[in-house]
């Protein structure tokens, strides 16, 4: 167990490929010398900013810039007007949606873009922005999802063409027919609708850009918050009309991510437009407020589930309607080739004979976004359901949690298991994981404790949550963003002295990428980690490929790690060869050296064979010199990481307050290559999780004003709302992995919530209650038995 | 307004206008861009300075408060080369991912060990609930500032032990 204070290991016995070790980005981040992008200060910089909108609906009827412009430090007032001139006003999405950059017949949400102030300073940019005058003709706005389609329903996208309703998509998976079978022939059936309110990554850096337009040769470098720097140069190049191999993105260190820097802003084209106006460089950097209420939000899912079961608790069947608030553009940043990404996997971790899914997505009067925050994709809500079902199955049936769990999981010899929604799981073994986790918590003695508590009127809940999380995006079957397949390039140089470099196409928001990198190809080649330079995030340096999102990191530029190193194995072993002058399949390998079969003492190290491949030696026919390789990873298959998670918490009767008190969690990421980087990872989706189970909304008035627009209302968990996290893991290989790592990043992200929700309403003996389970809400539960739904 | 700060131990001299805030002071005039800026209302912490060796967010500091007073950023932690205690411990302990909050977070840490020496975990997440980590989930920024205090008490011990085997 981890919860005993482990240290990383001492230098001496440092791994040379995997194992717990330091991070080797970490010096600089302690010294204060990480580079961010808002610490970029580039020779003669503007600083842009942005006016947006005060309404959430309204039209635009004059946008007066003229004091503005007079402003003795402005040197740019760009507006919707100047941008349809240079056929930029309007930008695709992810989605294949359009989406304003800045407003031009109408505003859609609370926060949209408006105008574009470039000034000599931070300071007077923002003086500037409030001199400009816009008049607005306020319209009714579409707030709540339920009524979006309501005939009368004001129509917020009549931008586009013969547009009538607020209607995206409706979108089905599984067998709707079949489903309806095993729920005719079901003891039992029960139902609940439920809603994944509408959160926020909100990482602790916002987003921003510093663009520098060179005007001479026309080379765009743009330092950007993205999470994936290649697709975004590819899409300012469609975008913009600007050659590609004419611009440089640079992602530096970046305060962390989330999902919420996959997209494009509209920030960022105006500071790529205000540096092409000025001819200098212009910097834009939101600002809190702006960060949360018009970037990427996640979930708004309203869903309405069913679940059908045999009287002994065996579950048969289940199925979903969905109806999805996709806020004013449908811009959700997700490469699946589903309008609801990857949420038909709702059937979870269970055998369940039959499922099916209805997704309905309408268009509101909200900040667009729809598919971030450590999701994979939707996997969330997935997660969210079933395991909020599976309970309201037990409250039904009188059954226990862990029991009718156990009873229904996947059993390790279904696997490879295809589930009836068209998902084929790599690895697992459910059952044992369940059982570890229960196992650690002392889950009858929970359970003992929780009935002598009762007795007493004390309010204490035990909670569950089993899940099976769907990462490495990905195949091409399955996505694609505008048309680019997710496949990872990635190269590996070693140098005369058998040092080495390393470039990958993804990019790191703090999940240690610098490390892990190195302690793969460290694993492959035996060159110590610290020998081995990670390069990344900078489209100049590195192979094309589609960054970091989705926990596909390690799934997919992990597994391109690792090939590219066996690459460069091979390689040695022919020109060991030639050094030891024997044949090549007379070698065998040991980590870091080619050695004669048999003669272990007759060998060559993986730095003797760099230095001669870059040396004098008569080299093989057909080899190159040097030693280096490139590779492009197409994954097979998507990994499928899983974990129980349980959660302890007692609630204060009077006041309504949860304190979590406990969690346990037991997660299988595959093989594991630096375990403390991986439980650094798993601690900080609990927090995530408790987080949104507790405190994290964006809410709305009938208005359409946001509610939430700044951490003194969008409440983030601080060290006293969590406990200390207690983890242990199962391994699993993912078979059709190089190195069987499935990822990590997002599975206690989707994990945690179900277990915290599961845990308060076990306390407080209600069926069901809606995200957050704030004290007011809880009170609300305990002295109602039901809540309304927030908004 | 010409101002005069005492920053890591240097005066430094600057002409600011009275809305000046002291993280733009630090970050923008003064080039220490160790210091982050990540919320303007006081919540997240990641601005957090010591002003005469108390902690204090620096977005809601104007720089003409700070003037005549005495400000330590992150960049004066450690000794040259020799990392800080709770600079060390953060690396040891896993205590950061993305690095954003972690000025803030060592400053914090710093200012609690120095007036309590052996603070109990409650104690420790007291002190840092004023600011806010999106990514370690707190238990290893907690770790962090633990092993930092063990490594102090060790040293003050060897160093003990040491003057008193020199007297002897």
């Amino acid at each position: 167990m981890t919860t005993v204070d482990e240290p990383a290991v001492a230098p001496e016995e440092r791994p040379i490929g995997f194992g717990r070790m330091k991070r080797k980005e970490d010096p600089r981040f302690v010294r204060g010398k990480g580079r961010y992008v808002d610490d970029i200060k580039l020779p003669g910089m503007l600083h842009g900013a942005v006016l947006r909108s005060p309404f959430a609906h309204a039209r635009i009827v004059s946008i007066d810039t003229s004091a503005a412009e007079a402003h003795p430090k402005v040197r740019a007032v760009v507006t919707g007007e100047t941008l349809a001139g240079l056929g930029l006003a309007w930008m695709p999405t992810l989605s294949m949606d359009t989406q304003a950059v800045l407003a031009t017949d109408k505003v859609r949400f609370q926060g949209q873009e408006v105008a574009f102030v470039v000034a000599e300073d931070h300071y007077a940019a923002r003086d500037a922005i409030e001199l400009i005058d816009v008049e607005y003709e306020p319209l009714d706005a579409v707030v709540n999802a339920r009524h979006a389609l309501a005939p009368e329903a004001p129509v917020v996208r009549d931008d586009l063409e013969g547009r009538t309703d607020n209607h995206i998509f409706d979108w089905e998976a599984g067998d709707a027919d079949a489903t309806e079978e095993v729920f005719a022939r079901a003891d039992v059936v029960v139902g609940q609708t439920m809603l994944y309110p509408r959160v926020h990554p909100a990482p602790l850096e916002t987003c921003g850009a510093v663009a520098s337009m060179d005007p001479v040769d026309g080379r765009l470098t743009l330092y950007s918050t993205t999470q994936a720097p290649h697709a975004h140069r590819t899409l300012y190049a469609m975008v913009a009309g600007l050659p590609e191999h004419k611009i440089r993105v640079v992602s530096p260190d970046i305060g962390g991510g989330f999902g919420n820097k996959v997209g494009i802003y509209p920030g960022y084209v105006c500071a790529i437009v205000g540096s092409i106006l000025t001819g200098r460089p212009v910097k834009w950097m939101e600002d809190r407020s702006e960060n949360l209420m018009s970037t990427s939000f996640a979930r708004d899912y309203h869903m309405t589930g069913e679940i059908a079961a045999t009287r002994e608790g065996r579950i048969l069947g289940v199925r979903v309607k969905v109806l999805a608030d996709h806020g004013a553009f449908n811009s959700t940043a997700q490469p699946t080739k589903y309008p609801a990404g990857f949420f038909h996997i709702f059937t979870g971790s269970y055998d369940i004979e039959a499922a099916h899914c209805a997704v309905t997505g309408v268009y509101t009067n909200k900040a667009p976004g729809g598919v971030a925050y450590a999701c994979s994709f939707r996997v969330t809500e997935a997660v969210y359901l079933i395991e909020r079902m599976v309970d309201c199955l037990a409250d039904e049936l009188g059954a226990d949690p862990a029991e009718l769990r156990m009873l229904n999981l996947l059993r390790p010899e279904q696997f490879p298991y295809e589930n009836k929604t068209g998902w084929t799981y790599d690895s697992g073994d459910y059952p044992a994981c369940l059982r570890k986790a229960l196992d650690i918590a002392g889950y009858e003695e929970l359970r003992q404790e929780q009935r002598e508590k009762r007795a007493r009127g004390e309010l204490m809940g035990i909670g569950l949550s089993f899940f099976t999380e769907t990462v490495g995006a990905g195949p091409r079957k399955h996505m694609d963003i505008l048309g680019l397949g997710m496949a990872d390039g990635c190269e590996l140089r070693v140098h005369p002295t058998g040092k080495a470099v390393v470039r990958l196409s993804v990019q790191t928001q703090g999940q240690g990428h610098e490390t892990t990198f190195a302690q793969i190809v460290a694993e492959e080649l035996g060159i110590p980690p610290e020998d081995i330079d990670v390069v990344h995030g900078d489209t100049d340096q590195t192979p094309f490929g589609l960054g970091t999102y989705g926990s596909r990191s390690t799934p997919v530029s992990g597994a391109a790690a690792a090939v590219v190193a066996r690459k460069v194995r091979d390689k040695a072993r022919i020109i060991a060869g030639a050094m030891l002058e024997v044949a090549p399949d007379d070698l065998e390998w040991t980590k870091g050296r080619w050695s004669v079969k048999g003669d272990p003492a007759v060998t060559r190290t993986i730095q003797e064979i760099a230095l001669a491949a870059h040396g004098s030696l008569e080299l093989p026919d057909g080899v190159e010199g040097h030693l280096e390789a490139t590779t492009v990873y197409n994954p097979p298959n998507l990994t499928y990481p899983f974990g129980a998670y349980i959660c302890v918490v007692d609630v204060d009767p009077g006041t309504g307050t949860v304190k979590v008190r406990r969690f346990v969690a037991v997660d299988d990421c595959g093989t594991r290559i630096n375990p403390m980087i991986i439980e650094g990872q798993v601690h900080g989706g609990l927090a995530d999780g408790v987080g949104m189970a507790l405190m994290e909304i964006i809410g709305f008035d009938e208005d359409g004003n946001c509610l939430s627009g700044s951490f003194m209302d969008y409440l983030l968990p601080t060290a006293l709302e969590v406990p200390a996290w207690e983890l242990d893991h199962t391994v699993t290989p993912s078979p059709h992995h190089p190195i069987g790592a499935k990822g990590i990043g997002e599975s206690a992200t989707v994990g945690s919530p179900p277990a915290v929700v599961n845990a308060v309403l076990d306390a407080i003996g209600v069926r069901h209650a809606d995200m957050p389970l704030t004290p007011s809400r809880v009170w609300q539960a305990l002295d109602r038995g039901e809540v309304e739904a927030p908004q | 307004m010409r101002i005069t700060v005492n920053v890591n131990g240097e005066d430094r001299t600057r002409e600011v206008e009275p809305r000046h805030l002291l993280v733009r002071f630090l970050r923008d005039d003064l080039e220490l861009t160790g210091t982050h800026w990540g919320c303007d209302t006081s919540n997240c912490g990641t601005c957090v300075v010591l002003m005469d060796g108390e902690p204090v967010k620096s977005c809601t500091v104007l720089a003409v408060m700070a003037a005549g007073h005495e400000i330590r950023t992150v960049e004066d932690l450690a000794d040259g080369e020799r990392l800080d205690p709770v600079q060390q411990g953060f690396i040891e302990r896993h205590g950061l991912q993305c690095g954003f909050c972690t000025p803030g977070m060592m400053l914090t840490g710093r200012a609690l060990l120095d007036r309590n020496p052996d603070p109990s975990e409650q104690e420790i997440r007291e002190a840092i609930s004023g600011q806010l980590c999106r990514c370690t989930g707190y238990l290893n920024i907690v770790r962090s500032i633990q092993w930092a205090a063990r490594k102090e008490a060790e040293d003050a011990r060897a160093e003990a032990a040491e003057t008193a085997g020199s007297q002897a």
